[in-house]
Formats: structure tokens, sequence, C-alpha cells
């Protein structure tokens, strides 16, 4: 009987063991770093210091992080604009198709990270295939400069990350009760405020989900700037690379990790509270 | 890769600090990927009897940051480049070259063994050599570019098809040797010169690259590029056009060199290690085939000639190399040009 009970927490336990030891204590350690000083020549002096915290208000860096947060939101939008369309035109397909269809949409998972990125340098150098289409077709200007630059480093992260909210958003239209969609159109709603007043709001949450992800995924990520920007556009999460690789500055890196951490745990926390509070409106709360 | 993936991978980057190598190899051996011959442990075994086992690190800063955190446990031989090998000494954890047991150190060039961070080869030996220009393509550049300015305000042609180095060290070099400053600097003031230079230099780049460079050069992409001299041949041995020049200001000599572990058990072996690699056949290996110049005399003059003809830089005599200034350690130094390359690389 007392094995049963404790059954589910017996099958969770490797998971959280490997969460704990591999992922919990080590990020602990790696923070914790945050409150010493810099080795001169690498690794961490154990004198207490919060100068590594003064360092990350620095105007540069909160620049740098805006900056990050400027270019992750962007990424966040478009992925949501692109996404949303996507996920509804699957959940509308016929029942047989919509395993095929996500499936097409997660595809691109199935190869690195890194050689969907360098296939993006191929597509956009100044010669590379688009260019070269476009002399095919007739244009004989200077060749376009679409690699390095802000623009090239927002196509690749919508492009790495869309998927994800893709499947946030159709996992929340799926669960809707197409009954909702019927009654609104019996009291007289047009599909755009049938859209607007009813499918929009239950699924928000699928939104917000999807969102956070991208937004907390792109916000530190370091190798689609350094490759898609030419390195001419720090985010965060380059900066927080070159402290531990070349600038042998773990403290402060360790500093820089935690701002960011914290970000991510906030919007986490909101989003969280975004979807438990959609499903106590679904569940008919009184309003 | 994803903010998760990083910290995993930094995490487990630090995981291994705790568990560095170790295995029945007699030697451990870390060292930048494909810098030695890729049958190296096999040869080595023929000629001494002694397994080795050769793991990477990526960026000196890499293996720096195990060695600090391990003290020096765990590895036997390790490559690095000198102002890293000038830390391991001061930090107490390289150990003195026996010279006795490396006969063949009288390959090198006096030059060579005469270094100013370790005059007489005490605790380190040179492995490689050379210098830092501009690498360019003379068929897409007017005249010959002789100057840090070419790259830092270029011709209006070449303008959006230059690339920088983004390592701190060398992204900074290229700004003090063209404000007139040591690649040493230390002066906050003329770093701050430099780095004023760099950000204006920035708007007319086309990237920062530090791995593809020669390749952007063969396909047009960039015509004008701050390089590595051996990673400038990777270019000329696909398209004669490119070319290597060392700037008229003057550029930095970097040395890549072998350092023994005062941690490691096994320093005869590790000895005789350095003087394998010493060898005439052994160390010509990596000028052939990764076209860096060698500072073994005996090596550079077993070269084939046609290597001096085709990648002209090969011929540097040691003499011109040690007139370049030697790039050092910087110790606290270092926070600033970090700093700097922050603010440049912040910079719109």
């Amino acid at each position: 009987m007392s094995f049963q009970a404790s059954r589910p927490n017996l099958l969770a336990a490797p998971a959280v063991a490997w969460l704990l030891v591999f992922m919990v204590l080590p990020c602990l350690l790696i923070l914790s770093y945050a409150f010493f000083e810099r080795g001169t020549w690498g690794g961490v002096v154990y004198d207490f210091t919060l100068e590594n915290f003064q360092r990350v208000v620095d105007p540069l860096y909160a620049k740098i992080f805006l900056n990050s947060a400027r270019i992750a939101g962007l990424v966040t939008l478009i992925a949501i604009l692109i996404a949303y369309p996507a996920a509804y035109a699957i959940n509308r397909a016929p029942k047989h198709r919509q395993a095929m269809l996500l499936f097409f949409a997660v595809l691109p998972f199935w190869s690195n990270y890194l050689i969907r990125t360098y296939a993006w340098i191929v597509l956009l150098n100044r010669e590379g295939l688009l260019n070269n289409l476009l002399r095919m077709a007739g244009y004989d200007g200077e060749p376009l400069s679409l690699l390095y630059s802000e623009g090239a480093v927002i196509v690749g992260l919508v492009y790495n990350y869309l998927p994800f909210v893709i499947l946030a958003i159709y996992s929340t239209l799926s669960r809707l009760n197409p009954e909702l969609m019927e009654a609104s159109r019996d009291l007289g709603g047009g599909p755009v405020s049938t859209f607007l007043r009813v499918t929009l709001p239950l699924t928000m949450s699928g939104v917000a989900a999807g969102g956070v992800f991208v937004f907390v995924l792109s916000i530190g990520n370091f190798v689609t700037p350094a490759l898609l920007g030419g390195g001419r556009f720090q985010m965060i999460g380059n900066v927080v690379y070159d402290q531990f690789l070349t600038a042998n500055d773990w403290p402060f890196g360790a500093a820089l990790g935690m701002v960011l951490i914290a970000t991510m745990i906030i919007l986490l926390f909101l989003q969280g509270r975004a979807t438990a509070h959609a499903s106590g409106e679904r569940a008919g709360a009184p309003s | 890769m994803t903010v998760k993936n990083r910290f995993i991978a930094t995490c487990s980057a630090v995981a291994l600090l705790a568990a560095a190598p170790a295995g029945a190899a007699d030697l451990v051996i870390s060292n930048w990927d494909g810098y030695m011959a890729p049958d190296i442990a096999d040869s080595f075994k023929a000629a001494t009897g002694l397994e080795l086992e050769v793991v990477n690190h990526a960026t000196n800063e890499e293996i720096m940051g195990k060695l600090m955190a391990s003290q020096g446990k765990g590895y036997d031989v390790v490559f690095v480049s000198s102002p890293f090998a000038e830390v391991l000494n001061k930090q107490g954890l390289a150990e003195p070259i026996d010279k006795a047991a490396v006969p063949n150190l009288a390959n090198l060039y006096p030059e060579a063994a005469a270094l100013a961070y370790d005059p007489g080869t005490e605790f380190s030996v040179p492995y490689t050599w050379g210098t830092t220009g501009l690498c360019y393509r003379s068929d897409l550049v007017a005249g010959t570019p002789d100057s840090w300015m070419n790259l830092l305000k270029p011709a209006d042609d070449v303008t959006g098809k230059t690339t920088m180095l983004a390592t701190d060290r060398w992204l900074m070099a290229a700004g003090l040797f063209a404000t007139g400053s040591s690649v040493n600097e230390s002066d906050p003031a003329k770093i701050n010169a430099a780095k004023d230079l760099l950000i204006e230099a920035k708007k007319t780049l086309l990237a920062y690259d530090d791995t593809t460079f020669y390749s952007k050069l063969v396909s047009g992409e960039a015509s004008l590029v701050h390089a590595w001299d051996g990673w400038c041949n990777y270019g000329i041995g696909e398209n004669a056009e490119i070319k290597f020049i060392v700037p008229k200001e003057g550029s930095d000599l970097w040395v890549d060199t072998i350092v023994v572990m005062k941690g490691s058990e096994n320093k005869d072996a590790a000895m005789k290690f350095i003087n394998f690699i010493l060898d005439t056949k052994n160390h010509a290996w990596a000028a052939e085939n990764i076209l860096y110049k060698v500072p073994n005399k005996a090596a550079m003059e077993s070269l084939d000639p046609a290597i001096a003809a085709q990648y002209p830089n090969m011929a540097m005599a040691p003499a011109e190399l040690t007139k370049l200034e030697l790039m050092r350690d910087l110790g606290d130094a270092q926070k600033d040009y970090s700093r700097a390359v922050s603010e440049i690389k912040a910079s719109n």
C-alpha cells in the first residue's frame, strides 16, 4: 500500500536526481561565484565582494541587456504572429493530417542547431544563394548585405524557436471546446469577433507559454548573434560567454548569469500565473 | 544553443574540473584540436613504448581554468600560448625543462630559445610562432595595403568588405599599433584611444571573424581581413591572389609553447615527449600541415622549398619575427581590455 502511494515519487526520482545533481547544484555553484573576486588568471579567489553586481548595473552592460531584451522581444512578437496562424491552420486541418503537419513543424529540430544556423549564412551572404538568385533574375547592382545585421540575427532566432510557439499554441487550440465557438456564432458573433473575443482569449495561455519560451531562449542566446550578426551585435549571452571563456572573469560572468536567470524565473512565474488564471476561467469560475 | 544548454555546458565544464582525465596512459597531453599529427599516439608509442592520451582544449582560457582549478593535476603536458606559459610559471605550476633529457632543443633557432618571456627555455618550449597582419585579395584591393589604417579607416572600395579578429588581445592590438602604442599597453588613456579608433572602425566592418575570415576572402565576400599569418595561408592555398603583409606600424609576435606540469607523475616521459616533438620530422609536420612557422631550424630547413614559394610568410626569418613585439601576459590590465572590447562590441 505504501509502495502504491509512493510510486509516483519513485518514478520521478531519477529525473529529479538528475536535475539536482547535474543542473541545480552546478548552477548554484556557478552563481555563488558571483559573490567572490576574480582570480587574475582565471578561477575564483574566495574573498567576498559585491563588486560584480555593481558592474552589472554599469550603463554599458545595462545597455547590452536592454538591447538583448529588445531583440528577444521582437523575435517573440514575430514568432507569435507567424506561429498563431500556422497553429490555427493545423488545428483546422482534418484530424488524420494534423500529426503529419505537426511533424513537419518540428522537423528542423532533427538537425543540429549550428548546422541550421550555418545554412542561413549560405543563404544570406553576399555571394550566397539569395544574391545569386537575384542576379539570375536580372539584378545587376551591388549584392545585398543581408548577413551580419540585426535583421539576420532576428531571422535566425525566429526560425530556430518558431516550432516551440506553434506547438504551444496548437496544444491550447486543440483542447478548446468547439462548442464555445458555435455558441458565439449562434449568439450573433461574426468570425472576427468570435476569434477576438472567444478563441484568442482562451488560447492566451498557449501564446504566453510559447512567447516566454522564445523570449527566454533568445535573450540568452550567443551562437546566433556570433554567427549571423558577425559578432557585431553583442547580446548579453555573448558577454557571459566571453567572461567565462576569454576574459577569465568567472565571478562577473556569474553575476550576469544571475540576472538572466532571475529574468527567466520572473517571466516563468508570470506565465504560470497567467495559465492558472486562464484555466480558472475555463473551469467556469464565477466572475 | 539555448539558455538551458548553455548552463548545462558551463556546468558540465565545471564538473569536468573535478574529474580531470585519468586513465592507463603514461602521459596526458592537452592541445588544440588538430595541432599535432593525428597518429601522434601511435608514432610516439613506436618510438618510446609509452602510451599517450591526447585531450583537446578550444582556448587558452579553457585549459587555464582547468589547471587553476585542479592546481595542475591531471595533465602532464599542455600546449598554451606564451603569456599563459608565463602565468603557469608565476603560479609555480610549470616544471623546469630537463635539458639533458631533451637533446633536440639544439634544433631550435637561437632566437627562439631566447624569447623574453622565458630566456633559455627554462620552463617552456616554443612549438609554433608567427604574427598577425593583413590578408587581402590583391585583385580586389587597389594598391598594396601596408598600414593598420588600411583596415581601420578603409578606402571606399573596401568599406564593408573587411573583417577583424574578435579575440580581445588581437582586436585591441590592431588599434594599439595604429595609435602608436604597445601590444601590451597598460596605460588606460592609450587603451581608450585604441578603443575609440576601433569603435569608428566597427562601422566599416563586414564582421568580426576569428575562424572563417580566409574563406570570406576566397568567396569574395571580404577583400581585406585582419588575420594570423598561418590562417591567411589557408586562403592563399585556395587562391593565389591572396597575400599577407605585416603593417609598417609593427605587429605582435605570438608563440605557442609546450609546458610540463609540475604535478605530473611521469616527468621523464613528459621530457621524452618534448624531445619527440622537437625531432626534425615531427616538428616539420606542423609547418607542412598547419602552415605555421615552427621555431625549429632543422625542421624549417627540411621543408620542401615549394612551401615557402607558395606561402611567402613561411619564409619569414627568425630575426624578422623577433623584431615584432612579443605578446605578454597583461595581469590586471586584462580587465581594462575586456571592458574596452565589450564597449566596442556594444557600440553601433
